[in-house]
């Protein structure tokens, strides 16, 4: 085997403000500016959120930067622009573009608030509703319950974040990796993404000491330098997949099915199968591809098994996890996947995220992660092997209160992935496939539209993201009392769901 | 194996502008005019470029009023700030009842295409809902149906068989055949076309959906009322349904007919025997109205040896006295399998079923074959606005509808879903659709999923919302 060395790649964790690289940011509300402003400056001298700014001393006012604006919640303060504005020039509506923006899940509150996350490293609009979408079920009807004071006074700078990767106790050869955060990147293939969007994903796996997944399409070469925190896939197609790639990673990670599209295969469209796609895949450039379902050479857990021994044959230290869907007896394939040897089994529940799903399959197959986490964990618990594996859920995990709700029903940790494309500005339009691919440069392989990503931003966009989940999750667990995330696992008793009467008033 | 079954997809651009989603509306006393900048040229879906063409020549397509795909990259962009993006209003009005907006226009994709709806991006609908949405299928980890994919030459099965069932057979000494089968049918896709409760139906209309009905290999319902006889060169597929004094006006058509729907009338049993009197082979279905407590009735018609039951719901699937006809489905069918009867008699469901993820939900909870009406008018480019029900002008003159033309339409359609079908098949690892009928296994009920998830974890009783 011949693996090529790069030097390792460092980065910098470090928060920087990186405005939206677009123009006209979308924000909630739209503060409109009449042609009887005077420009005082007042509203600027005002406004802490930095929405007016004049050009120089006594410049010109430049366009309001609505979007960084509180709206109406900032009525009642002493520097509301539009009722101190000594002409009356200023007048504020609800953004137009605002609604229709988002879904039921992904709610506009929610996008915006992410984007302000990747912004700025921590959530400064607060106005906006950042934790509950409207779905009217799973994670958005589940609160926290915190108590008026904590049993333990908890330091923030002491709590332990971290996550152990391979908790076997008869596996001692395999790499013991700890990740500085609950959660790691989901798998985006080569072709399904631009370059740019791939490397900022590792590029902030690696300043996070997390990983970021490559997906089924290949290692490329922008990855070496962060070989040490990419997963690299093995999906039923096989595609891309080489010796001398497992060999040089970590972390190898078996995907079985799709929440977005449980059981069912993958298709790469001719057009999309450009030469570096190809080469990339081992394949003839503009032959349409297909990703069977499932496995052609599993059918039993002892066939899984020949698999996780094949892997590790080529990488003896490698932690091998698991991806599988949420089917009705997702608890019996996690204990298979334990017991065939795995590190990690990866629920990845029906509302998850994809580069192309039939809508059906997308809304229908498979039970929500939220049914599945409490279902696995508490299956494993029965077996006596809950200690003993490592528990990842995905598939509707959308902010930093979802991964801790998803961890207090029982998982370890979390993947996320459409989180982090919509920090890097998807609005979750849905068209990631439909002609040149994503028209915003983030899921797309068209030369021209990929350039709108830049890396630059893209990686810093993500390391506010983290900062902020980070932080957020920290102060989750020292309302709570918990000096570590390892002891929210399972504690269904600190939330309560708000369609049930259990001892706790509904709020 | 025997010859696969395929369905010819042809494109059937709309005949109308279909109404669009999203649109954007331009702020031009804003706009900095001579802007070497325009955002409006950078659109990666030509959208502007098409608005323009029009203004210069208005004869042209109207196509660019349900392009916007709603990237925001020009409202974004624009150096002004001049642009904006709406919901269309129209939008809204689209649909009706439990029919939205989204579902027409996915449908009218599908029929304009006949390819399944596919998208990028997580599901961005509610949790769940009420009835067809609180159901999951389920999917299996390790088993895959055929060994060359869902569409590969080892097919999976859609076919199902309309009629009665004996419950066993009975042969003489000499291995002949001593008992007589009933009729049957045997159908390649799970559903019939029947036409439509509601909408400007004209000759035009039926002939397209009987077209259809031969192309698919399946069956058309047709009211007497709306018989004609144009239609007798496709007598074979049609299937009159008749009230009961009604009966001698069609007399041509059973002759011909392969079933017959008969209304659930007092003496239903002596309209049966008059319609056999005309054509012993033909298959008689009785319509019946879903309530609260059909169960008991059902049964008494299966012992009287009803070979099809067609039990009907409203347009948006419920049932009279409230209940959704899916949960009415599972229970009449597990009554007729407790009281070891489900296999003599065939269910036909009708009503609510919007998507092709309902059809087979459907199948789940019971039924053997569905009845398609409404979804198939929306085919053919019907808003559900209603305006036929009252005395105005159909927006898409479905009345005169090319006959070629509408028929391309549903077969597009029937096309989608079918495949559809077979993506849900295929991760269950279901090769027939004939097993899927009343596997409540292969799904998970919301109501179950909550009760042994949060009902058991946050305790007691749900709280009245």
């Amino acid at each position: 085997m011949n693996i090529t060395t790069r030097e390792k790649a460092s980065v910098s964790r470090q928060v920087r403000l990186t405005p939206s690289r677009y123009r006209n940011p979308i924000g909630k509300y739209k503060i409109i500016r009449s042609s009887a402003c005077i420009g005082c400056g007042k509203c600027a001298e005002l406004c802490p959120y930095g929405v007016h700014e004049r050009l120089g001393e006594s410049g010109k006012m430049i366009r309001p930067k609505d979007y960084r604006c509180h709206g109406f919640d900032c009525s009642g303060n002493d520097y509301f622009c539009i009722d101190k504005c000594p002409v009356n020039a200023l007048s504020i509506k609800v953004n137009p573009t605002y609604n229709g923006l988002g879904d039921f899940r992904w709610t506009n509150d929610m996008l915006i608030s992410t984007w302000d996350q990747a912004e700025n490293g921590r959530i400064v609009n607060s106005s906006l509703e950042s934790y509950i979408g409207n779905s009217g079920g799973g994670f958005d009807k589940l609160r926290f319950r915190f108590p008026d004071n904590p049993d333990k006074i908890i330091d923030k700078s002491q709590v332990d974040m971290s996550l152990k990767l391979n908790r076997r106790n008869d596996d001692k050869e395999t790499y013991d990796i700890k990740i500085d955060v609950p959660w790691y990147g989901g798998g985006m293939s080569f072709g399904s993404i631009s370059e740019n969007t791939m490397e900022a994903k590792a590029r902030v796996a690696s300043a996070w000491n997390t990983f970021t997944c490559t997906g089924e399409g290949g290692y490329p070469q922008i990855l070496y330098p962060y070989d040490d925190h990419v997963i690299t896939q093995v999906a039923t197609g096989l595609f891309g997949v080489m010796e001398e790639t497992i060999a040089r990673v970590k972390f190898v990670e078996f995907k079985y099915a799709q929440g977005a599209k449980p059981g069912l295969g993958g298709h790469l469209l001719g057009d999309k199968n450009t030469p570096d796609v190809a080469r990339m895949r081992q394949a003839v450039v503009g032959t349409s591809l297909f990703s069977p379902f499932p496995f052609h050479s599993v059918y039993s857990i002892e066939d899984h098994k020949k698999h996780v021994d094949w892997i590790k044959s080529i990488n003896p230290k490698a932690l091998i996890s698991a991806k599988v869907s949420t089917p009705s007896d997702v608890d019996m394939v996690a204990v298979g996947c334990y017991y065939a040897g795995v590190n990690i089994v990866h629920i990845d529940g029906s509302y998850g995220g994809t580069g192309a799903a039939p809508n059906i399959a997308k809304k229908n197959i498979a039970m929500p992660i939220e049914y599945a986490i409490p279902k696995v964990h508490e299956f494993l618990m029965n077996e006596g092997i809950r200690d003993n594996i490592t528990l990842i859920a995905s598939g509707g995990i959308r902010n930093a209160q979802d991964i801790a709700k998803a961890i207090a029903l029982g998982a370890d940790g979390c993947v996320i992935g459409t989180s982090e494309l919509v920090a890097l500005e998807c609005i979750r339009c849905g068209n990631c496939e439909s002609g040149r691919g994503c028209a915003r440069g983030i899921a797309t392989t068209d030369g021209e539209l990929k350039k709108k990503i830049d890396l630059e931003y893209a990686t810093q966009r993500l390391i506010n993201l983290y900062n902020s989940y980070y932080n957020q999750i920290v102060d989750i667990l020292v309302r709570l009392g918990l000096s570590s995330i390892a002891e929210l696992r399972g504690r269904t008793d600190l939330m309560y769901h708000i369609d049930y009467s259990n001892d706790v008033a509904v709020v | 194996m025997p010859e696969k079954y395929h369905i010819d997809i042809r494109e059937a651009e709309p005949r109308f502008t279909p109404v669009g989603k999203y649109s954007i509306i331009d702020m031009y006393e804003q706009c900095a005019r001579g802007c070497r900048n325009c955002v409006k040229r950078k659109c990666v879906y030509d959208i502007h470029k098409h608005h323009e063409s029009f203004i210069r020549d208005m004869k042209g397509p109207v196509t660019f009023l349900n392009e916007c795909m709603n990237c925001l990259s020009c409202v974004q962009d624009c150096t002004r700030g001049a642009l904006t993006r709406v919901v269309n209003p129209e939008f809204r009005w689209l649909g009706s009842g439990t029919w939205s907006p989204d579902q027409i226009i996915n449908i009218w994709k599908q029929a304009s295409t006949g390819k399944i709806p596919v998208s990028g991006a997580g599901y961005g609908g509610p949790f769940s809902g009420k009835g067809f949405d609180s159901m999951w299928t389920d999917m299996s980890e390790i088993v895959r149906p055929t060994r060359d994919g869902i569409h590969g030459r080892e097919y999976i099965s859609t076919s199902v068989d309309v009629g009665a069932k004996l419950p066993n057979l009975m042969f003489d000494p000499s291995g002949g055949l001593m008992v007589d089968p009933p009729p049957m049918i045997e159908l390649p896709v799970p559903f019939v076309i029947q036409q439509p409760e509601f909408g400007d139906v004209s000759i035009k209309t039926l002939t397209a959906m009987a077209i259809a009905a031969r192309r698919l290999n399946t069956l058309l319902v047709i009211s007497t009322e709306y018989i004609r006889d144009e239609l007798l060169d496709y007598a074979d597929v049609i299937a009159p349904r008749i009230k009961g004094v009604d009966i001698d006006s069609c007399s041509e058509f059973i002759k011909k007919a392969r079933m017959v729907e008969v209304a659930n009338v007092e003496d239903v049993s002596i309209l049966i025997e008059k319609v056999k009197a005309i054509n012993e082979n033909v298959v008689v279905s009785i319509r019946h109205k879903l309530n609260l407590d059909s169960e008991d009735h059902i049964v008494e018609m299966v012992l009287k040896g009803a070979e099809v039951i067609h039990l009907i719901a409203d347009l948006n699937g419920e049932i009279i006295d409230g209940g959704h006809i899916k949960d009415s489905f599972r229970r009449i069918h597990t009554r007729l399998v407790d009281e070891n009867l489900r296999d003599r008699t065939t269910l036909m469901a009708s009503g609510g079923i919007a998507m092709a993820e309902h059809m087979a939900k459907i199948i789940i909870c019971g039924a053997d074959v569905v009845s398609l009406g409404m979804p198939f008018m929306v085919g053919m480019e019907c808003r559900m606005c209603m305006n036929c029900e009252n005395g105005m002008e159909c927006p898409v003159d479905m009345a005169n509808i090319p006959a070629e033309y509408g028929a391309t339409r549903i077969t597009n359609l029937a096309a989608a879903w079918r495949n559809q079908l077979l993506e849900v098949l295929g991760a269950m690892g279901i090769r027939e659709v004939r097993r899927l009928r009343g596997e409540f296994g292969r799904a998970m009920f919301m109501e179950d999923l909550e009760r042994e998830t949060f009902g058991r974890l946050f305790g007691g009783k749900e709280v009245a919302r």
